[in-house]
C-alpha cells in the first residue's frame, strides 16, 4: 500500500459519494443520502491517511517535507479541506442536498490530480520552498479556497432554487430555503475571506524572508489580491448596501472564478510561483 | 507613458492607490461619528417597544414576585454582561444589558490596517531600496545596483564572498545555494555568516538575500594562462628505475630518452572522464614509440601516479601538479559568483503591524458582535411573566441561539430556588 494507491482509491470513494448524494437528491430517498455521508467520511479517512503516508514516504526517501509542495499535492489537500469543511456544514445544517453540489468539486479536484500530466512523484523541496512558512501559507490559502468552493456550490443552488418562484418543482423542494442558502453563502465567504487574508499575509511575510520584498506583483500575488477584492466587494455590498440573494450569489460565483484563475490560470503566466505547476 | 509593462510603478497605478486610500478614509470618517456615539455613549437608552417586536423573544412564567427575581437575575446578567441597567416599571422591572460595544470598531480596524499597509509601502519606497550585486568568490564589494533605476548605490560597509557552494539532489535538481559572506567595516571583518535561500543576513537595517549564482564568465579569466606554464615531467624507466626530468609546454613534443620515440603534450582538459568518472583536470599526452602507433596517455593533475597503471616502458609523472592546479582551476572558469539581493525597507514593520491589525480586525468584524438584551419582569395576575429579548448588530441567528441558552439558565435558576 503506498500513498498514490490510497489516494487513487480516495478519488473513487469521493466519486461514489458524489453519485449517491445526487441520487438521494433526485430520487428523494433518505437511504442513499445516509450512505453517501458515510462513504464521504470513509473517503476523508483515506484522504487523510494518504496525505500522512505521503509525508512518511518522503522521509523514507530522505527528502522529508510536508506534502504541500506541488500541483498534485495541493489538489489532494484542496479536496481534503473541501470534504472536511463540507462534513462540518452537513452536520450543522442537516441537509444532504448541498452534498450533491459540493462533493463533485472534491471529486473533480482528485480526478484532475490523477491525470497523467500531473506528476505524482515525491520530489525534493527546491531551496525556495525550504521554509517553515510553507505549511502555514499553503494551509491557510487552501482553507480559504475550499470555503469559497463550498460558497460557490451553495450559490449555484441558490440561483437554481430562485428560478422556481411558485415552489412547484419537485427537485428543488428538498433544497434548503433561500434564506438559509443566502446565509450559508455569506458564512462560507466570511470564513474563506479570513483564511485568504491569512494566506496572503503569510505569503507576504514568507516572501520578505526569502526574497527581501513582501510584495512583488507576481501574477499569483496580483490575482490573489484581485480575488480578495472581489470578496471584499461582496462583503461590503451585503453589509453596507444590503445586497442579498441573487446579487450575492453572482458575486460569490465571480469570486470563485477568480480563485480558480489564481490557482490554475496563473500557471500560464511566468512568475515566482512557477513550482506550483 | 502609461508604463503598461511596469504598471505597478506607474504614476496612474499610484494614483489609483491614493484614490483607494482617500475613499477608505472618507467612508470611514463618514460612518465613524455614528459608531462613535454608540460605543462611547455613557447613558445608553433602550427602546422597549423595539425589543418587544424582535423575532427571537422568549417568554416564561415564575411563581415568585418580581422583587425576588430581580435579585437572582441581576447577578446572573451582571456576570455575563459587563454593563447593566435596572429600571422599575409599573408592575415590575426592566433589565437592560449589553456587551462588546467596541466590536463595532472591527471594520475600522481593518480599514486602518489598509492605511498602515499603504503607509508602510510608501515609507519603503521613499526611504528604502531594492538592489542586487554579484560577487565572485574571494572578492569584496562596497556598492550595489538598484533594481528600478539601475543606478549604483554605495554601501556603508563591504561584503566579501568567501565561498559559494551549490549542492544537488540525486535527481539533479538544486538542493541548496550557500554563500559564505563576511561583512567588513573599516578594513576589519565584523561579521561572518553563511546565507541560504530563506535565511538572509541582516546587517544595520540592510537585508542580504541569496538570490542567484553563476560561473565566472570567460573575460574575467585571470591573466595566467596554463598554456604559458612549463610542465615538469619525470619520466621513469619502469624496470631500471632510471628517472629523466624534462620540461615542456602544452603542444610541445620532446624526444624520449633511451631512443624510445617521441612524447607530445597534446592538450589540457579542465575535466577529464575515466571509466565514466570525472577525475578532474588532466593533461593528455601522445606517446609515439619507434615503429608503433601513437598511444594516448592520460595524466590527471590530482592523481600524479595514475600512469603506473598503464604498465608501459616509461611511467610519466607530472612533478609540478600543485602549481599547475592553481593556475588551471582559477583559470578554467571554475570560480562561481554569488548573486545577492540587497534591500532596505524601514516600512516593513509598519506593514507587519498592518497585517496583525487586519487579522484582528477581520476576526472582530466577522465573528464578534455588539449584543444587547432586555429582560422584562412583570406581575400579571398571580404569577410573574419573564420576557427575554435581545439583538446583535451581526449574526442575528447566533444571537437567538444565545437568547435561548440564557432563558434556559434563567428558568432553571427559578426552579432551583423553589
Amino acid at each position: 500500500m503506498n500513498s498514490s494507491l490510497l489516494l487513487s482509491i480516495t478519488t473513487f470513494v469521493y466519486g461514489l459519494a458524489a453519485v449517491l448524494y445526487i441520487i438521494a437528491w433526485i430520487f428523494k430517498k433518505p437511504q442513499p443520502g445516509k450512505t453517501a455521508s458515510w462513504i464521504l467520511i470513509i473517503g476523508a479517512v483515506c484522504n487523510t491517511a494518504g496525505i500522512f503516508l505521503r509525508w512518511v514516504e518522503s522521509y523514507k526517501l530522505g527528502i522529508g517535507h510536508a506534502p504541500l509542495s506541488n500541483m498534485y499535492e495541493s489538489l489532494i489537500f484542496f479536496s481534503w479541506t473541501i470534504v472536511i469543511l463540507y462534513i462540518v456544514v452537513e452536520h450543522r445544517y442537516k441537509n444532504r442536498v448541498i452534498g450533491a453540489f459540493v462533493s463533485p468539486i472534491a471529486f473533480l479536484a482528485m480526478a484532475y490530480a490523477s491525470l497523467p500530466n500531473i506528476s505524482d512523484r515525491i520530489q525534493p523541496l527546491i531551496p525556495a520552498l525550504k521554509s517553515n512558512w510553507l505549511i502555514a501559507h499553503v494551509v491557510t490559502c487552501f482553507l480559504g479556497y475550499s470555503a469559497f468552493a463550498i460558497a460557490f456550490g451553495i450559490s449555484i443552488m441558490y440561483l437554481i432554487k430562485q428560478t422556481d418562484k411558485t415552489e412547484k418543482i419537485r427537485l428543488l423542494s428538498s433544497f434548503p430555503n433561500l434564506e438559509v442558502l443566502d446565509e450559508l453563502t455569506q458564512q462560507m465567504v466570511v470564513v474563506g475571506f479570513l483564511f485568504l487574508t491569512g494566506g496572503i499575509i503569510t505569503g507576504a511575510v514568507w516572501a520578505n524572508s526569502a526574497w527581501g520584498t513582501y510584495w512583488s506583483w507576481d501574477p499569483k500575488e496580483t490575482w490573489s489580491l484581485i480575488t480578495w477584492f472581489v470578496y471584499a466587494t461582496l462583503l461590503h455590498a451585503r453589509l453596507m448596501r444590503g445586497w442579498h440573494g441573487k446579487q450575492i450569489a453572482y458575486l460569490s460565483i465571480i469570486g470563485f472564478l477568480a480563485v480558480m484563475f489564481t490557482y490554475f490560470g496563473v500557471n500560464l503566466l511566468p512568475g515566482l510561483h512557477s513550482y506550483a505547476k | 507613458m502609461l508604463d503598461i509593462f511596469d504598471m505597478y510603478h506607474s504614476w496612474w497605478f499610484r494614483l489609483l492607490m491614493v484614490a483607494l486610500a482617500l475613499n477608505i478614509i472618507a467612508c470611514s470618517v463618514h460612518r465613524l461619528s455614528t459608531t462613535w456615539n454608540i460605543i462611547f455613549n455613557t447613558h445608553p437608552s433602550y427602546n422597549t417597544a423595539r425589543f418587544k417586536k424582535l423575532s427571537g423573544n422568549i417568554e416564561f412564567t415564575d411563581n415568585r414576585s418580581p422583587d425576588e427575581l430581580i435579585k437572582i437575575y441581576g447577578s446572573i446578567i451582571a456576570k455575563r454582561f459587563g454593563t447593566q441597567k435596572i429600571d422599575k416599571s409599573g408592575n415590575g422591572y426592566f433589565i437592560f444589558a449589553e456587551k462588546f460595544r467596541w466590536t463595532r470598531l472591527g471594520a475600522y480596524i481593518v480599514h486602518l490596517s489598509i492605511m498602515l499597509l499603504l503607509t508602510g509601502s510608501l515609507i519603503g519606497s521613499l526611504l528604502g531600496f531594492e538592489g542586487y550585486v554579484n560577487i565572485p568568490e574571494g572578492e569584496t564589494v562596497n556598492k550595489i545596483r538598484l533594481r528600478n533605476s539601475r543606478q549604483i548605490y554605495p554601501l556603508d560597509f563591504e561584503i566579501r564572498c568567501d565561498d559559494f557552494k551549490i549542492s544537488f539532489y540525486d535527481s539533479g535538481t538544486p538542493k541548496e545555494y550557500r554563500s559564505s559572506l563576511t561583512i567588513i567595516e573599516n578594513q576589519k571583518p565584523v561579521l561572518k555568516r553563511d546565507i541560504i535561500v530563506n535565511d538572509p543576513l541582516r546587517y544595520r537595517g540592510i537585508n542580504i538575500y541569496q538570490s542567484g549564482y553563476g560561473k565566472m564568465s570567460a573575460e574575467k579569466k585571470p591573466v595566467v594562462d596554463i598554456k604559458s606554464k612549463k610542465i615538469v615531467l619525470n619520466i621513469t624507466n619502469h624496470r631500471t628505475g632510471m628517472t629523466y626530468t624534462k620540461e615542456l609546454l602544452i603542444g610541445e613534443a620532446i624526444a624520449l630518452p633511451e631512443g624510445r620515440g617521441r612524447f607530445l603534450i597534446k592538450e589540457f582538459l579542465p575535466s577529464a572522464i575515466f571509466g565514466g568518472q570525472n577525475i578532474g583536470s588532466a593533461l593528455i599526452g601522445i606517446l609515439t614509440g619507434k615503429g608503433s602507433d601513437p598511444k594516448k596517455v592520460l595524466l590527471p593533475l590530482r592523481f600524479p601516479d595514475f600512469d603506473k597503471m598503464r604498465n608501459g616502458h616509461f611511467v610519466f609523472y607530472t612533478a609540478n601538479t600543485d602549481s599547475l592546479l592553481m593556475t588551471s582551476e582559477s583559470d578554467m572558469a571554475n570560480r562561481y559568483y554569488t548573486g545577492l539581493q540587497v534591500t532596505k525597507d524601514p516600512g516593513v514593520w509598519v506593514v507587519y503591524t498592518g497585517f496583525v491589525m487586519m487579522m484582528i480586525g477581520c476576526f472582530v468584524s466577522f465573528f464578534m458582535s455588539h449584543q444587547q438584551i432586555l429582560i422584562e419582569i412583570h406581575q400579571t395576575g398571580g404569577e410573574t411573566r419573564v420576557l427575554v429579548a435581545g439583538t446583535a448588530n451581526k449574526n442575528k441567528t447566533g444571537m437567538n441561539l444565545r437568547l435561548q441558552k440564557l432563558s434556559r439558565i434563567l428558568a432553571r435558576q427559578s426552579y432551583k430556588q423553589h
